[in-house]
């Protein structure tokens, strides 16, 4: 299983924090950007594609114990935001791809 | 089980403050792992709790929250002072939802809140009146 570290290998990723997670394995793909069923159905050790930026998709993140989160549509992530990343530990990344295109690209990288 | 089994912990949910909730859920997850509890207890701890913590945000202007660790079960109770739920069966309908627009842009409102406390807890009871307030009471059973 590859880790959420193997990701800064596509180039169409950028990792935008290094959190406490970079290193847990990437066991799923997930996608999802109603935060009320992400909670509930993010499988654990997932990557976590979507396209909601706010400091509440990080609370989510920390809560369902993903092991990466991908903001996809290259959605703006403000100052607060990022803020949130760093203080919770949550490995972010950014990608211009389409939620579906970057859940593709994402599986093939983690060889799921 | 005597009193002095259990752990008490006590958290204060602030009104309309997207930018904190969590904060709790967030508090006691870490403690339960500091704790060594199993992971799929905390897991089930922290999405039941979430959810009614944002529930308290939505709707009722924050609220208190109490978690009591016995070691047989995490019992969960979130008080507030509320509206009340005029409907609970249809409340507890997934999709169902009368959370605000703004709610929703952020990504809430879906109608999964009490669904998913349902779902994630082993034991959920609702305890409301209109104009005065609800408590909501979740246990989740130790493994």
């Amino acid at each position: 299983m590859k880790k959420s570290s193997e990701l800064t290998k596509n180039e169409k990723f950028k990792l935008i924090n290094e959190g406490d997670n970079f290193d847990k394995e990437v066991e799923k793909i997930f996608c999802c950007d109603l935060l009320s069923i992400a909670m509930g159905r993010a499988p654990a050790g997932s990557a976590w594609v979507t396209v909601m930026a706010n400091i509440n998709t990080f609370a989510v993140a920390t809560l369902a114990d993903v092991s990466c989160v991908i903001i996809a549509e290259g959605m703006d992530i403000d100052e607060v935001t990022l803020e949130k990343a760093k203080e919770k530990g949550i490995t972010l990344f950014s990608t211009e791809e389409p939620v579906y295109e970057a859940a593709l690209l994402a599986k093939e990288t983690f060889e799921l | 089980m005597s009193e002095r089994d259990a752990i008490v912990f006590k958290y204060t949910v602030s009104d309309d403050d997207f930018t904190r909730a969590g904060e709790a859920s967030s508090d006691v997850k870490r403690k339960l792992k500091q704790m060594n509890v199993s992971p799929e207890v905390i897991r089930k701890v922290s999405i039941a709790m979430y959810e009614g913590e944002i529930n308290m945000v939505i709707h009722a202007d924050g609220g208190e929250i109490t978690v009591t660790l016995t070691p047989e079960e995490i019992i969960m109770e979130l008080k507030d002072k509320g509206p009340g739920i005029a409907d609970i069966e249809k409340a507890m309908q997934a999709g169902y939802s009368t959370a605000p627009e703004n709610v929703r842009s952020l990504g809430f409102g879906a109608g999964m809140g009490l669904p998913n406390m349902k779902k994630y807890s082993d034991d959920m009871s609702i305890d409301t009146v209109i104009g005065v307030g609800t408590t909501v009471t979740m246990k989740v059973k130790m493994i």
